[in-house]
């Protein structure tokens, strides 16, 4: 009786850990593709002071999704986005808009 | 010199007692005693050889990507960094060269990084260790390695002692030489010619020498007026944004800027002002900067790295950057063998930074790497003091040819230049170098 709870418990903190580093994993994942956005838009989308590249983190979510779906389909007027933007899938775009959502201005 | 003490910075002691304390409240509490909760050994030591965009990024993002778990250890022999990208504008007289050049110290004080001031001289991959010119010894469970280009003076009779004595320039690192081609610019005469020649492809910043003609001829145009610019290329053509360069050559400086294809330089005579090419005539110029052929940095060729390309580059796997030639080194930058469409830019290496930062610490945590990274390159290059035009592009890791590709239908250049694009060109410094080194 005690080894099977001893059992049990190791089985339920083994697949507690497993999914904390599957988390873990598709997180970094997720600042490994916002990586992508820093060099141009800031680390953790955040951009130097006084930038006319605009800082991304603290955007909404369904803004950001908006505007890259205008860059794309060239309704928003671009010198770059029009091209870059074109290089993520719109999984990626949501991925990235809900990242940066989170990040603190 | 020893392992680096661990650097713990207070938003990581936080997270840290955070989980601590959540794990207590599952009655789990012992746990954290573990090496990590994510599996990433506490004790893991990444040593950089190389603080340019390639190594100061991933130097940078090990510590972001790791929650600061993972200690990183810089190697870099110059006090500060020194941008190539934006040095024509120091070469223009636009700029100076403080400008260019950042300090280390936001990566020691604001990420816990142990920079070490001191000159990578070998590299044991067998008992993974760095053995500096100083004396010291630094062990590592990953290192990476992003020492840039060497230039290689040797191809070229004369160009050596031209070079050291300071009477030919190739003022292709960024530094002490652009002033000193700034100099020779300011000493030239009106009526003078200024003559840059350009290596066979692969060679560092593609667009660079052609917008360094581009500014340069900005300059003549208000002070020296009746004075030209050649360029002498080895290539079969204009190697990037050929079309909007001939376009710039030939309205904006009609009668002033020359380009001749096909020009191997084979020697040069310092004295007399003459470079030599393999089959074309000499040149005579008031100013020459002479751009050799490139290869892999110094200490990548030293350890083994150099596999590819007769030599001249290293081989990586893309996913990781891992080397082809060692385990647990990853090579960044300049110094690799290119995938298809990726440039020798500042920016695609700190594009590699962050992928190999990320597959390193996935390795030691013992996940599986990215299955799909993505890189960007963004490049602007001044046509004259305010004008610019660019070329940008995004990759994809595209597993069924383990290499990296453009994304179909994205990407482009420029329509042509425009100084609304200058000012986004100079916020794309401030915010590449505050992404690769603040």
């Amino acid at each position: 009786m005690k080894i099977k709870t001893i059992v049990s418990a190791a089985v339920a903190l083994l697949g507690m850990l497993s999914s904390v580093q599957a988390q873990d994993k598709e997180a970094l994942y997720l600042k490994s593709l916002a990586a992508t956005c820093a060099n141009c838009h800031g680390t953790n989308g955040k951009s130097v002071e006084g930038s006319s590249v605009g800082s991304l983190a603290g955007l909404d979510k369904n803004y950001t999704i908006a505007q890259m779906k205008a860059f794309k389909a060239g309704t928003r007027p671009a010198t770059i986005m029009h091209q870059l933007s074109k290089g993520y899938s719109d999984a990626q775009i949501e991925a990235l808009a809900g990242y940066f959502a989170a990040q603190k201005k | 010199m020893a392992h680096a003490t661990p650097h713990a910075t207070s938003s990581n002691r936080r997270a840290f007692l955070q989980s601590s304390a959540a794990l207590s409240l599952l009655g789990l509490g012992g746990l954290s005693g573990c090496a990590s909760m994510s599996g990433m050994p506490s004790k893991a030591q990444v040593v950089v050889i190389g603080g340019g965009y390639g190594g100061a990024t991933a130097a940078k993002y090990v510590r972001l990507l790791s929650d600061y778990k993972i200690d990183v250890v810089l190697i870099e022999p110059q006090d500060a960094f020194v941008s190539c990208p934006m040095s024509n504008l120091v070469v223009s007289g636009v700029k100076q060269l403080d400008y260019l050049t950042s300090s280390y110290t936001g990566l020691s004080k604001n990420h816990g990084i142990k920079v070490v001031k001191d000159f990578a001289d070998n590299i044991d991959t067998a008992k993974k260790t760095v053995t500096l010119r100083g004396g010291g010894v630094i062990a590592y469970d990953k290192l990476v390695v992003s020492p840039g280009v060497d230039l290689m003076f040797s191809g070229i009779e004369g160009l050596q002692a031209a070079n050291a004595s300071g009477q030919i320039l190739q003022a292709w690192k960024a530094g002490a030489e652009t002033v000193a081609l700034r100099k020779q610019l300011e000493a030239m005469p009106d009526g003078g010619v200024f003559a840059i020649t350009i290596p066979e492809a692969p060679y560092r910043c593609p667009p660079g020498p052609y917008e360094r003609a581009c500014v340069v001829a900005g300059y003549f145009k208000t002070a020296k007026p009746r004075s030209k610019v050649l360029i002498l290329d080895a290539n079969p053509d204009v190697t990037s944004k050929g079309a909007l360069f001939k376009k710039v050559w030939a309205e904006q400086y009609k009668g002033m800027v020359e380009y001749r294809s096909q020009h191997r330089v084979t020697a040069v005579d310092a004295k007399a002002g003459i470079v030599k090419f393999d089959v074309q005539d000499d040149v005579k110029a008031n100013v020459l900067n002479v751009l050799p052929a490139m290869r892999a940095g110094a200490i990548a060729v030293k350890a083994g790295l150099n596999n590819q390309a007769n030599n001249r580059w290293c081989g990586v796997n893309y996913l990781t950057f891992e080397s082809t030639a060692a385990k647990d080194v990853h090579v960044l930058g300049d110094s690799i063998q290119i995938a298809p469409a990726m440039p020798k830019s500042g920016h695609m290496a700190n594009s590699h930074g962050k992928v190999a930062a990320a597959a390193i610490v996935a390795q030691l945590a013992g996940w599986d790497v990215n299955p799909a990274p993505m890189l960007t390159n963004t490049c602007y290059s001044f046509v004259d003091n305010k004008s610019v035009v660019h070329v940008a592009s995004v990759h994809e890791y595209v597993a069924a040819e383990k290499t990296f590709k453009t994304v179909a239908g994205s990407g482009g250049l420029s329509a042509g230049p425009t100084e609304l694009e200058g000012i986004y060109a100079l916020n794309w410094a401030s915010n590449i170098w505050a992404d690769t080194l603040a």
